[in-house]
């Protein structure tokens, strides 16, 4: 099963980070095949950020994605780019402070920036909270997978806050699903 | 650096990280398949889409015991890495296109004097400064012509964060063996794009052979290879871009000399084409067959897997010396496929070697060819009758 995965927002939002983090979750710790680009244009250097994951349980010949099961927004102007392109089968999970409009298809709102914000006091646990969201909602990466790649990812002296920003993720979704 | 001893592999402590399996991008892999092959020497100037080379390097190589020097250009670059093997450390810079415009002089001064390097190009769209964040194959005729003169190269093309890896060791063993400049012709997809990689451990090592006893030092042995004169192992010896003598000493005036010369330098590596095949052959049965290196051989392998049984497939790890020899194993082609991200350069190539009509399918502007596009160049390899036909994708 070839799951697509879209990480798109602003720069410094940490959207490259969890596309990285998740396939290393998948790839080292679930022993999945996996491909994660990312957008290098200059758009990745004026604001939009995107990224891209592939998992699979084969091997991986396409690198690119074509249709993104799973799309994480977190800007309006990357769900202007790519967010509109979401198939109706997809599922979407967006950041509403971020993101007013909402696709045809499934989706979840995801408040990561307030929630870190409120809960952790720091924006940059954003990114983890939309993992741990994207984990619950998904299945396409178990938690003591994705937490090891969170923790061997993140700076020293992080790691509890992390872990609760994962656990702050799965509780969103746990009480929309 | 301290002489030959660099070329050794084995260090003390955690510092090589072979044996590991990370989640990497192409680049960093290139870069620790460089270290892991004994790589104790970098100079070079960063340049998107290969800058991540440099960084490795420059983060890793002092642990290791190397020298990473940020060089002022590309000339500089190439200049510098001639230096480093004349003295006993294998060496490396990585650019792309516009960097490596500016590596072809001294290239052919490698080439004229067969010192052992290796030049990575993680290509990106051009001419010139073009599309820095892109993905391309146009540099694919400049690796093997783009210094003046006659001489031959070698070329690899990596088609996964692994080969990134696997090749660059490749790519070492190669230059030693054959001492000759070997560029890994990487593109921005491979480059960029992160997968699971096995850094291998106790790669394998073929050292280049010391010059011996006696041995003059541009004395070509049964393969027409002359022995390494490493500088400070006590040998005398000259080095130069003009026409050289056994001796190594300036003979400009003679044809004689100067033919058997650039043919010895050339033969040594076509006169090794069976050696230095690595290709993948699929379905050699099959009447359409894809003819593929880097990047697009992805897409290739996705439609032979949506497709089981339809097509050929020859994937190019080592495009320069061309393989010609393996176009006879597709014994009923009709057609050969030729998707490349530039207009069509080893295309030609192919067309050299065989009668079988041949589509080209250029894709230029970065994007990766997609299988939809590829059984579009597939349909019309079925209804093309001229022995070159452009699909415009």
């Amino acid at each position: 099963m070839r799951h697509e995965i879209r990480f798109s927002g602003l720069g410094g939002q940490g959207i490259i980070t969890a596309a990285v983090i998740l396939g290393r979750a998948a790839a080292l710790y679930a022993d999945k095949h996996v491909v994660q680009t990312q957008s290098y244009g200059p758009e990745a250097r004026g604001g939009a950020s995107a990224s891209a994951v592939i998992i699979s349980d084969e091997p991986i010949h396409y690198p690119k994605v074509t249709e993104p099961e799973t799309f994480v927004i977190m800007s309006q102007a990357a769900y202007d780019k790519y967010g509109c392109k979401a198939a109706n089968n997809a599922l979407m999970l967006v950041d509403p402070g971020y993101v007013t409009s909402r696709p045809c298809c499934v989706c979840l709102e995801v408040p990561a920036t307030a929630e870190a914000k409120a809960q952790l006091g720091k924006l940059v646990f954003a990114n983890v909270i939309m993992l741990g969201a994207l984990m619950e909602a998904t299945g396409v990466i178990d938690y003591d997978s994705l937490e090891r790649a969170v923790l061997d990812s993140v700076p020293k002296g992080t790691e509890e806050a992390n872990k609760k920003a994962l656990a702050i993720g799965r509780e969103i979704v746990r009480k929309q699903l | 650096m301290g002489g030959r001893k660099t070329l050794r592999t084995k260090e003390s402590g955690d510092r090589i990280l072979t044996g590991k399996t990370e989640f990497y991008n192409g680049n960093t892999a290139c870069a620790e398949g460089a270290l892991a092959a004994g790589c104790r020497f970098f100079a070079g100037y960063p340049i998107t889409p290969s800058t991540e080379i440099a960084e490795r390097m420059a983060a890793r190589l002092p642990k290791v015991g190397g020298t990473f020097v940020q060089m002022e250009d590309e000339l500089a670059s190439m200049a510098a890495i001639v230096g480093g093997s004349w003295a006993g450390a294998r060496s490396m810079t990585a650019t792309s296109g516009p960097g490596f415009s500016l590596m072809m002089e001294n290239i052919g001064y490698a080439a004229i004097t067969e010192t052992p390097c290796v030049v990575v190009n993680v290509q990106r769209g051009g001419p010139s400064t073009g599309q820095p964040t892109m993905a391309a194959q146009g540099d694919m005729m400049q690796a093997r012509y783009g210094s003046h003169g006659d001489y031959s190269i070698i070329a690899l093309s990596p088609s996964s964060v692994q080969e990134m890896f696997d090749l660059t060791v490749k790519a070492f063993n190669l230059a030693d063996r054959f001492r000759t400049p070997v560029f890994l012709m990487a593109d921005e997809t491979i480059g960029h794009m992160r997968e699971k990689i096995l850094l291998r451990e106790n790669v394998e090592i073929i050292p280049r052979r010391e010059l011996k006893e006696g041995e003059l030092p541009c004395e070509p042995d049964e393969n027409g290879i002359p022995g390494f004169g490493t500088f400070g192992n006590g040998h005398n010896i000259h080095i130069t871009g003009l026409t050289h003598n056994e001796k190594g000493y300036p003979a400009t005036d003679s044809a004689e000399l100067h033919e058997a010369m650039v043919r010895r330098q050339v033969d040594k590596i076509e006169k090794h084409r069976l050696e230095l095949t690595d290709v993948d052959i699929v379905n050699p049965e099959a009447e359409i067959v894809f003819i593929s290196y880097g990047a697009p051989t992805r897409t290739v392998r996705q439609l032979l897997a949506d497709e089981p049984g339809k097509y050929g497939h020859l994937n190019l790890r080592i495009v320069w010396p061309f393989p010609d020899h393996c176009l006879e194993q597709f014994t009923n082609a009709k057609a050969f496929i030729v998707p490349e991200m530039n207009l069509g350069q080893i295309a030609k190539e192919v067309r050299q070697y065989t009668n079988v009509k041949i589509i080209t399918a250029p894709k230029l502007g970065g994007a990766l060819h997609t299988v939809e596009e590829l059984k579009k160049a597939a349909a019309a390899a079925e209804t093309a009758t001229r022995p070159v036909t452009e699909v415009r994708l």
